[in-house]
């Protein structure tokens, strides 16, 4: 399971977002990490030093490329320039799969740049679907998708996330990205209990992992990807390691990021919950056990 | 009452609006757009004071109303405080792209008037680009319609506008091959018709804006070291002083870049005048010749003493990567 079609037939390991603030460091010391993940659009650009940087880093490490505006479930059409240039950045980066948002985010041509939750509908899921077989077929890479955080819901949804996650990805025979910091911020603002969306995605698509931490306020959770992973989200990897097995694992840190060591020994700590699920046998969580608190004031 | 009832429905035929679910029925691919252009009409509505969401529509419909149509309350939050979330998102990341990227701007109009500026931009262009690269590249055409708007600092905030985006460009902007000083030797001037490379900005400003943003960028860098200690819980735009604008005084200047650093370089006008002669297609000879009459200094009976530094001026562009090949008409 850890190696699938979904991503390539990789065992990557446990990698942690490329950020500015690493470069150097990265580029002095050459220190150890398993992989690294880059927002793409960072390096959709003609020439100039982030494609120097990039390069610099695909000659020492194993890249895969994770997007932030493809919007599969936006109704608007795909971008020609996005998606050319994005095709160009996968044959330099040689990714072995890519990832994007189940989400929306333009339309009629504008964009949020924000990553805007679906509402959970059948005609969402089949619109979703189409573009991003129509991306894959195009890019010729396995396609991810990752589920968002979310803040909203809408009254027209038909069905709960996790299976509109589901729909989408046996629609357009895809995999999933796995977030689990979000699967516990959107259950958080609305009132799920996240295991029942870990337990009944299907495992067998899941080609990465994402974890983050996030920052608690008074009457909801956002991710803002500025602190670690807390040790309700360790545990929900955990559970998913379980389910998945062993699968690629990222850390996201976008703010306040501190040293690179600092990060990628947060990292790390997954190969220990990884060791953990690993021995104990494979097995759904019960919804009373699992159940995280709601109360989350600041 | 009743009239409100009759303006709401009248309203909500020429806006876009949200079918509310129909028990047994399934959403249309048609209505999934409807909703997204009703979701996006409504994240994108500029805040009101204080970064709160404004309380009307602009179909006069009331913001809860509206909210409450298309998105679940929960037990904190009611429909608009859920949409609340995603106005401030929306408005806090195209602004902050602005902030970082015409910082030169923003000291010549102190925040007020460039908060002000800002959400006009965006009201006006709101991004068209799947990356924020691009957010600014219809600001220059919108200065120049809109001048009131950086009065009375019109010019130096159109030059300080171009002069910004012009770095963007620089920063990442296409580079082809460069001709290099071999390339160009025993061409014929006569005939021989270059390129610019695509990165290569060339700049005529009534003001040294080069000098002004070095120094206002110095300053922001100090204060950032100033406050590293401090931990961000909100977003606050730090200390917004304005700078006092520079005196008047014609500066040419190319923006690129080298080794992938970015440059501003210093041009004497007929420098400036046969680059930009090239790179609007004439020929060297030419390019010389538009440098020459536009050299008022000069008796155009005779050549003009910079004539002599041609070649080392050449040598030295060529050295920079700057010329390229004309693409084929």
């Amino acid at each position: 399971m850890p190696a699938n079609r979904f991503n390539g037939y990789t065992d990557l390991g446990v990698g942690i977002g490329l950020r500015i603030p690493h470069y150097r460091h990265i580029l002095e010391k050459k220190p150890t990490c398993d992989w690294f993940e880059i927002i793409s659009e960072n390096y959709m650009c003609d020439a100039g030093r982030p494609l120097e940087i990039l390069d610099r880093i695909l000659e020492q490490y194993k890249v895969v490329q994770h997007g932030v505006s493809m919007y599969f479930g936006s109704t608007d059409p795909l971008s020609r320039e996005h998606l050319k240039r994005l095709k160009t950045l996968v044959k330099r980066t040689k990714t072995p799969f890519l990832s994007d948002h189940l989400c929306w985010g333009s339309v009629d041509g504008t964009y949020s740049h924000d990553l805007l939750p679906m509402p959970y509908t059948f005609a969402a899921a089949k619109v979703t679907a189409r573009k991003v077989r129509e991306v894959q077929d195009y890019l010729e890479v396995p396609i991810c998708v990752e589920n968002v955080s979310s803040y909203a819901e809408f009254h027209a949804s038909e069905m709960t996330e996790w299976e509109f996650l589901s729909e989408v990805v046996e629609q357009a025979d895809c995999g999933i990205l796995l977030d689990v910091n979000n699967i516990y911020v959107s259950s958080m603002n609305h009132n799920f209990n996240p295991y029942d969306y870990l337990n009944n995605v299907p495992h067998d698509r899941v080609g990465q992992i994402h974890i983050a931490g996030h920052s608690k306020y008074e009457k909801y959770v956002l991710d803002t990807h500025d602190h670690a992973p807390i040790d309700p989200v360790w545990k929900m990897y955990e559970q998913a390691i379980r389910l998945c097995g062993p699968t690629n694992t990222l850390l996201e840190w976008d703010a306040h990021i501190p040293t690179f060591e600092d990060v990628y020994d947060e990292a790390l700590k997954a190969n220990r919950f990884i060791a953990r699920a690993m021995k104990s046998p494979a097995s759904r969580a019960t919804s009373k056990e699992r159940r995280a608190p709601v109360s989350a004031g600041r | 009452m009743v009239k409100k009832t009759v303006k709401t429905r009248s309203a909500q035929r020429s806006s876009p609006s949200a079918s509310p679910p129909v028990s047994g029925r399934r959403q249309t691919e048609a209505e999934l757009r409807d909703l997204q252009r009703l979701a996006f009409a409504c994240i994108s509505q500029p805040l009101g004071p204080g970064n709160a969401t404004l309380t009307h529509f602009r179909d006069g419909r009331t913001m809860q109303e509206v909210a409450a149509g298309f998105i679940k309350p929960n037990d904190r939050l009611t429909s608009l405080d859920r949409i609340a979330i995603y106005n401030r998102q929306y408005w806090f990341r195209l602004m902050d792209c602005l902030w970082d990227d015409y910082p030169g701007l923003r000291a010549l109009l102190g925040l007020r008037r460039f908060e002000k500026l800002r959400i006009a931009y965006l009201i006006e262009h709101p991004s068209k680009s799947f990356t924020m690269r691009n957010l600014g590249n219809h600001l220059v055409d919108f200065l120049e319609k809109h001048p009131e708007l950086t009065a009375p600092l019109e010019t130096m905030c159109l030059d300080m506008a171009r002069f910004e985006w012009a770095q963007v460009v620089g920063f990442d902007g296409q580079e082809k091959k460069p001709l290099t000083v071999d390339d160009l030797l025993g061409q014929d001037p006569a005939m021989l018709r270059l390129s610019l490379q695509p990165y290569l900005t060339l700049l005529e400003m009534d003001y040294p804006l080069d000098d002004f943003v070095i120094a206002v960028k110095k300053r922001d860098a100090s204060m950032r070291s100033e406050a590293s200690n401090a931990v961000e819980t909100d977003r606050v735009e730090k200390k917004p002083r304005r700078s006092r604008p520079p005196k008047a005084g014609k500066t040419f200047v190319a923006v690129h870049r080298h080794q992938n650093d970015l440059y501003y370089k210093r041009l004497e006008k007929p420098q400036y005048q046969i680059l930009k002669a090239l790179g609007e297609g004439e020929t060297l000879t030419d390019a010389c010749a538009a440098a020459i009459v536009g050299d008022g200094e000069t008796d155009s009976s005779e050549n003009p003493p910079w004539l002599f530094n041609l070649q080392t001026w050449f040598r030295s562009w060529a050295e920079l990567g700057w010329f390229c090949r004309r693409d084929k008409a």
